[in-house]
């Protein structure tokens, strides 16, 4: 009966001091928003969602260059005058960088931490490895890194300046698209990067419904196939850009 | 039948553990999972050797107390409890592989068997009703709405075996905590705490150190009772409407 002793020992467990907080002392709503996993989710969710928004306005901008370089230059600059006579040139523009950013660093930052935490929670594997459904978190966590490492070459190419091809010029990004898409690395860049965002909101569209509470067993075809059209569209959108530059349809 | 087991075996919560094969015969088919086990503890134990422990009690599905990762699968190939799997869901010469939950916040204790007490904790935390205790009430003293009766009890049949934690790759206890926070959040009799308990709950599962859901859904096709996973989205639902409440008061 030696076997008897872990099991005593497991019920000695059961009483033993409870960690957590003590009932009565909450932490503010704030703070649960930030220090609570479902709160820090629900953060993922909306600056996901506030970049989702930005995406489709961001793809369909895009397709513009399709009309011509007076349409496509036009647009760019009407982005600049958005909002005046209220607004000063750029301010608008600026608006929306700083909400972006903010999206961004948060969206990137809660993922980070929910990952650490969920990679912590489950240390050991088993050892009779099966196919497991982690998928989906597998290509949200390694689509983000792409999406991140994207979005900073992104800037530096067409936005800066910094990286791009040859002879970048401010207010002419007509040419500028053309000059990414002529290079091979361009095009590769771009196209791992919009597949990366078509599975990205794929699994974080009908996600996000999910951890906004607003999933439920009735809504989930509507949830899953508004992911999976949201999904393609914009992937297609995105891809038809570098495609008309490389087939010379835009030139 | 004949079989080869693979066995995960681990003297104490502090030893490092390893898979030990064992062959055991003469097994038939309308063996559970675990009779199957008894007959090879019976074996051990005839030989001098430790028998392998592992958590079980009612041995007809309804306490959770039975565990065991067979195959990589939660309660083994049939969505059912380890007690209710029969033999007949395996081949004769089959190897089967036999480990413990896995997650940081279920320790081992010993070989198959984990300390499950982080769930006890969140039940402390506010799955109960506040509601004078004694003979139990006329039954339709407090009327419910079908439906809610429906979802009340969908959520009731949660046995706390915590196979949806082992099933997840964050070792997340979501699917757990929200059949016991739907259950009673839903009825007039847990009216009082909807907001605390959801609020509650959720900070000792954080506290445990389970991880967050990432909606692989692992823990709804593992559930032996069929919990689904869109009551996570509906805990979600609860949690931010009591802290938007709080964040009002
Ligand atoms: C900085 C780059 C990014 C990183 C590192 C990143 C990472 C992640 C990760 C790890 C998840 C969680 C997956 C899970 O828990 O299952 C997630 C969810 C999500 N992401 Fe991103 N992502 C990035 C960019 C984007 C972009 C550009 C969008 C806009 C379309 C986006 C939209 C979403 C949405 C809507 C969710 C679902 C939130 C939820 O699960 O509730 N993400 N992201
Ligand atoms: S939700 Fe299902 S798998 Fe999880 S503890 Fe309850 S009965 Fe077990
Ligand atoms: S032993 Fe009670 S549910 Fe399996």
């Amino acid at each position: 009966m030696r076997s008897l002793a872990p099991t005593v020992i497991s019920m000695a467990l059961a009483t033993r001091p409870v960690k957590g907080t003590a009932p009565g002392k909450r932490p503010s709503p704030a703070r649960s928003l930030w220090d609570s996993t479902i709160g820090k989710k629900t953060v993922m969710a909306v600056s996901g969602l506030i970049m989702l928004g930005y995406l489709v306005a961001h793809m369909l901008g895009n397709l513009k260059i399709f009309f011509g370089s007076d349409e496509f230059n036009g647009y760019a600059h009407w982005l600049r005058t958005i909002g005046e006579p209220l607004m000063h040139y750029e301010w608008t523009l600026w608006v929306i960088r700083v909400v972006l950013v903010a999206a961004v660093v948060l969206h990137a930052v809660s993922a980070y931490q929910l990952s650490r935490r969920d990679i912590k929670a489950r240390p050991t594997k088993y050892v009779h490895r099966r196919k497991r459904a982690s998928y989906a978190t597998r290509t949200m966590r390694w689509g983000g890194i792409i999406l991140a490492l994207f979005i900073v070459w992104h800037i530096l190419d067409l936005t800066t300046g910094t990286v791009h091809a040859d002879g970048f010029e401010h207010g002419r990004p007509y040419q500028n698209v053309i000059d990414t898409f002529s290079t091979w690395y361009g095009n590769v860049i771009y196209i791992v990067a919009v597949t990366a965002v078509g599975l990205h909101v794929r699994h974080g569209f009908w996600s996000a419904a999910q951890t906004l509470g607003v999933g439920n067993a009735r809504r989930e075809r509507l949830l899953k196939t508004g992911a999976n059209t949201l999904a393609l569209v914009l992937t297609l959108g995105f891809v038809s850009v570098p495609v008309a530059v490389m087939t010379g349809v835009v030139s | 039948m004949k079989l080869t087991l693979r066995v995960w075996r681990q003297k104490n919560a502090g030893a490092d553990g390893a898979m030990s094969t064992y062959e055991v015969d003469g097994i038939s088919q309308d063996m559970s999972f675990l009779e199957m086990l008894d007959t090879l503890n019976e074996e051990l134990i005839l030989k001098g050797e430790d028998p392998v422990a592992f958590d079980h009690d009612c041995r007809e599905g309804i306490c959770g107390a039975c565990s065991l990762v067979i195959n990589g699968d939660a309660h083994g190939p049939e969505r059912t409890t380890t007690c209710q799997l029969h033999m007949r869901s395996f081949e004769d010469g089959d190897t089967i592989d036999v480990e413990p939950w896995r997650a940081s916040a279920f320790p081992v204790v010993k070989d198959l068997v984990v300390d499950r007490s982080a769930f006890d904790r969140i039940i402390q935390a506010g799955g109960y009703i506040t509601a004078p205790t004694g003979a139990a009430p006329e039954a339709h003293a407090t009327p419910v709405p079908k439906p809610d009766a429906d979802f009340a009890f969908e959520h009731a049949e949660c046995i706390g075996c915590g196979a949806c934690v082992a099933a997840c790759p964050n070792g997340s206890a979501m699917l757990f905590t929200s059949a016991k926070v739907n259950h009673l959040n839903v009825l007039p009799q847990g009216a009082p705490e909807r907001e605390t308990r959801v609020l509650d709950m959720v900070g000792q599962m954080d506290a445990e150190g389970f991880g967050g859901c990432t909606l692989t859904g692992e823990c709804a096709t593992a559930c032996p009772k069929g919990i689904p996973l869109p009551s996570i989205a509906a805990m979600n639902k609860e949690w931010l409407r009591a802290n938007r409440k709080a964040a009002k008061r």
